[in-house]
């Protein structure tokens, strides 16, 4: 019969493990304990002793896999009825139901043969990534070693492991690491010994991730299957910017105190203003749209309210505040989301920002955005009317304090002039951290952007 | 009364007290030679079955814990002639206070292999019923069980008793407050206490020079108790000096410190991976100084062990290996309710209500037994 092994809680709480390397095919009789392959935790890479003697039916995951825990990784044919040692066997079944039912005959017949038709379960595990594929030497290199002097030795009968060929780091930069999707043997670690450090990670992936995208590819042999695919699910690995965006995401939300503030204003001023804008010279064949009125208004407020143009330097215990505006645009690209910035936005007129704005949106939209572009920004701005959207509650872009996002404008009843009428309303949102910005900064800042983008001569006074 | 003079912990002694060589070779000592005189071949055989055992304890526990069948488990591997040749010095009278890798001390009381597995399997608190084996349940606070064995053993002298306690310990518990208090208080009250510290180089990946800079030995003799340094991986030398700080004991001699210098050769528990923060040279040069292949080669070459002993001792490996995997595999997991069952010795109001709340709760899933209706309103 069939017997499985789910991976195990390897260590204390974790979830999930990657699995390193198989030291059995589907074929091979394996015998009791013996060491089926390497898994790697959070916390070890360990060797897998085989639950069962039988012979291997089926191994689920290839190399490089991240399995959660409760899976089933490998299946064996075992002689006769197995034993539940892959499992945890339930308690003791319930011999009461059968006390319950007596007298009635026929029923009682019935449960006495329960045990037999579950002593044989029926499931034949799904060969996911797993072909004809010849290779066996396909299993990923050892990494690079980094110290130690003599060869890695197998264990005796002891069973323990000897492994010293992997690049010096800690536990938690290796998974910044693999989270980042960068493999820890293509560095060159700065600290003690060589140990590879945090920042070694960082300024790795902010070097390579954003860019070409070589680097934050995943290695090939961490991605030998691509989307695995059945009836109702589509799973996709994790990668790329995708990946290193969510990381982004995530130190952001989880380190930055976010406040959202929003301000509904009636745009209808601004909105013929741009209609003047399309009719002149200068601005012929620019596209001009709120997204360029709003980022002169960022510009002009931020002079205003500097807090909001400044950054947290936590690992210098220093806020840094920026003479200068590089203002990033967030944009949905083929890739994922990118928020290019323009360098030294503050320095440029309304038709600057106009050309600078329509090129960064070409270049991103094309995958083209170099690094230089993706680095340094000071604020941002996102687009969400583009969509018909209102309002969010956007999150800074890592390392900024602030960011705005634009909501869609539409012809709403609206006081105006003591009447109602219907006039281009639009809302803002913003975010700020608010280490950096107090409510009352933040508001005011909102405040001056929208008085500006409801009436842009109102740039003159504040410009 | 016993004569003490064996007590060679001055500070900067660190000389370490042998028996049997790694390469099997038995060497006199003075110090040691008059408590292992009554060891002859046929018991050295017996101790050398028990290592072999309690190692293969060992290796099928850790391949458990990979299989999902144990949450844990805290390798002994390299440690099993300082815990067989510790325990076979002690008489049944004698109270052992372990910590949580003495497990083969557990085995060597008569603790049942499944009991032992429960705890690591997380279905019990403990494994054995401490006063029936005498000896506490396993410590996982670092060095506390020093502070029980020093009051127990307090209590002995109290009631006019003649056995010890025995608390062990590991290099890394010596820096604990705990120890130092219990030492303080041993060499006070003239305690019959055995402090054995297994010094196996790592408190998890802590190395022993970076928290001693002198023998750990060497530190006893400052509270007023006489120490010995001992090979650690030699069985017999560990009995002998087991069987002096016992003799001590016995006699109205007070507490007495051991610190057997060993290797822990696996990882700290299964959770860990020692090979990110110490070099495999080290472990090489300690699988040199292997305290099973010693005795196997001293028993080889006096003729002792031949073939059929070894296949007798494989077998009795072998059989235990098959018990305790039957024993971990078929255990049932406790009810739920079970959880309430020791907290207290006697009622307890808000431990009612909370087994009462929790009763109602589970009875509130599909398929639970009947009788629960009151519940079912407020879970629905």
């Amino acid at each position: 019969m069939i017997a499985e092994f789910k991976l195990p809680d390897l260590g204390e709480g974790l979830t999930e493990s990657e699995i390193v390397s198989w030291h059995v095919a589907v074929g091979d009789t394996v015998t009791l304990n013996q060491v089926l392959g390497e898994v790697e935790t959070a916390k070890a890479v360990v060797e897998l002793p085989s639950p069962y003697a039988g012979v291997v039916t089926a191994i689920t995951h290839e190399p490089g896999t991240m399995v959660e825990v409760g899976e089933v990784i490998i299946a064996f044919d075992v002689a006769g009825p197995a034993i539940g040692a892959g499992e945890r066997r339930d308690r003791a079944p319930g011999a009461a139901s059968g006390a319950g039912e007596a007298g009635g005959g026929p029923i009682a017949t019935g449960a006495g043969a329960e045990p037999d038709a579950a002593a044989a379960p029926k499931r034949v595990p799904t060969l996911v990534g797993y072909g004809a594929d010849p290779e066996s030497s396909k299993r990923p290199t050892r990494r690079a070693r980094v110290f130690g002097t003599a060869a890695a030795v197998t264990a005796g009968a002891s069973g323990a492991r000897v492994q010293g060929d992997r690049p010096r780091s800690t536990p938690p930069v290796r998974k910044l690491a693999r989270d980042l999707g960068i493999e820890l043997a293509s560095l060159v670690g700065s600290g003690e010994r060589g140990l590879i450090t945090r920042e070694d990670v960082l300024a790795f992936a902010g070097d390579h991730a954003n860019g070409s995208g070589a680097a934050v590819e995943a290695p090939a042999s961490y991605t030998p299957q691509g989307g695995i695919t059945d009836a109702r699910e589509v799973r996709t690995p994790i990668k790329g910017v995708r990946k290193f965006m969510a990381a982004a995401m995530v130190e952001s939300a989880f380190t930055a105190p976010h406040v959202t503030e929003f301000l509904t204003i009636d745009v209808t001023a601004g909105m013929d203003f741009l209609d003047k804008l399309r009719g002149l010279k200068e601005f012929a064949g620019l596209k001009v749209t709120p997204l360029t009125l709003a980022a002169k208004a960022v510009s002009l407020a931020v002079a205003r309210h500097s807090a909001l143009n400044t950054h947290w330097d936590a690992a210098n215990q220093e806020v840094v505040a920026y003479n200068y505006l590089n203002l990033g645009i967030a944009a949905a690209t083929p890739r994922g989301l990118l928020v290019p910035n323009i360098k030294d936005a503050h320095e440029l007129g309304l038709r600057g920002l106009a050309v600078a704005l329509g090129e960064l949106a070409e270049t991103a939209r094309a995958g083209k955005t170099p690094p230089a572009d993706l680095a340094g920004g000071t604020f941002s701005v996102t687009n969400i009317g583009v969509f018909g959207i209102d309002a969010g509650t956007p999150i800074l872009n890592p390392g900024e304090a602030g960011i705005l996002a634009l909501g869609a404008v539409r012809r709403t009843p609206w006081e105006y002039q003591g009447e109602i009428a219907l006039r281009q309303v639009m809302t803002l949102s913003l975010s700020f951290d608010h280490r950096l910005v107090d409510g009352a900064q933040g508001s005011r800042f909102l405040a001056d952007v929208g008085a500006m983008m409801a009436d842009p001569a109102m740039g003159l006074v504040m410009g | 009364m016993l004569d003490t003079s064996a007590n060679t912990g001055s500070p900067t002694d660190s000389v370490i007290h042998q028996l049997i060589t790694a390469t099997g070779t038995r060497v006199p000592d003075e110090v040691l030679a008059p408590f292992a005189a009554g060891v002859d071949n046929e018991q050295l055989l017996k101790l050398y079955q028990d290592m072999v055992v309690i190692r293969r304890i060992d290796f099928e526990a850790t391949a458990l814990q990979r299989q999902g069948q144990l949450a844990l488990w805290p390798p002994m591997l390299g440690q099993e002639a300082a815990q067989i040749g510790s325990v076979r010095a002690l008489v049944a009278e004698d109270f052992i206070f372990p910590t949580y890798r003495e497990n083969g001390v557990a085995y060597c009381r008569g603790a049942n292999l499944t009991g032992i597995m429960s705890t690591w399997r997380g279905s019990a608190n403990t494994g054995w019923d401490p006063h029936e084996i005498n000896m506490a349940t396993p410590q996982i606070i670092i060095g506390a069980q020093t502070l029980h064995a020093t009051g127990y053993a307090m209590g002995l002298t109290m009631e006019g008793k003649e056995s010890l306690a025995i608390a062990y310990l590991g290099d890394g518990a010596t820096s604990q407050g705990d120890v130092h208090e219990a030492m303080v208080f041993a060499a006070s009250f003239q305690a019959p206490v055995i402090f054995f510290c297994q010094n196996n180089h790592w408190a998890i990946s802590e190395p022993v020079g970076l928290q001693a800079h002198v023998p750990l030995a060497g530190r006893a003799p400052g509270y007023g108790i006489p120490s010995l340094r001992v090979d650690g991986n030699d069985v017999l030398a560990v009995l002998a000096a087991t069987q002096w700080a016992a003799a001590r004991a016995r006699s109205g001699g007070g507490p007495s410190f051991i610190e057997a210098v060993t290797y822990r050769m696996g990882p700290h528990t299964t959770a860990d991976d020692p090979t990110r923060y110490r070099e495999t040279s080290e472990l090489e040069e300690w699988r040199g100084k292997d305290p099973i292949a010693r005795v196997r080669a001293l028993l080889t070459n006096n003729g002792t062990l031949d073939a059929g002993a070894e296949a007798e001792v494989a077998a009795k490996a072998d059989a235990v290996a098959a018990e305790l995997r039957a024993g971990c595999i078929g255990m049932p997991d406790p009810e739920p309710m079970t959880l309430f069952d020791n907290v207290y010795t006697g009622e307890h109001a808000i431990l009612d209500r909370q087994r009462d709340h929790y009763s109602r709760y589970l009875g509130g899933f599909a398929g639970a037994p009947a009788g629960n209706s009151s519940a079912e309103g407020k879970l629905s």
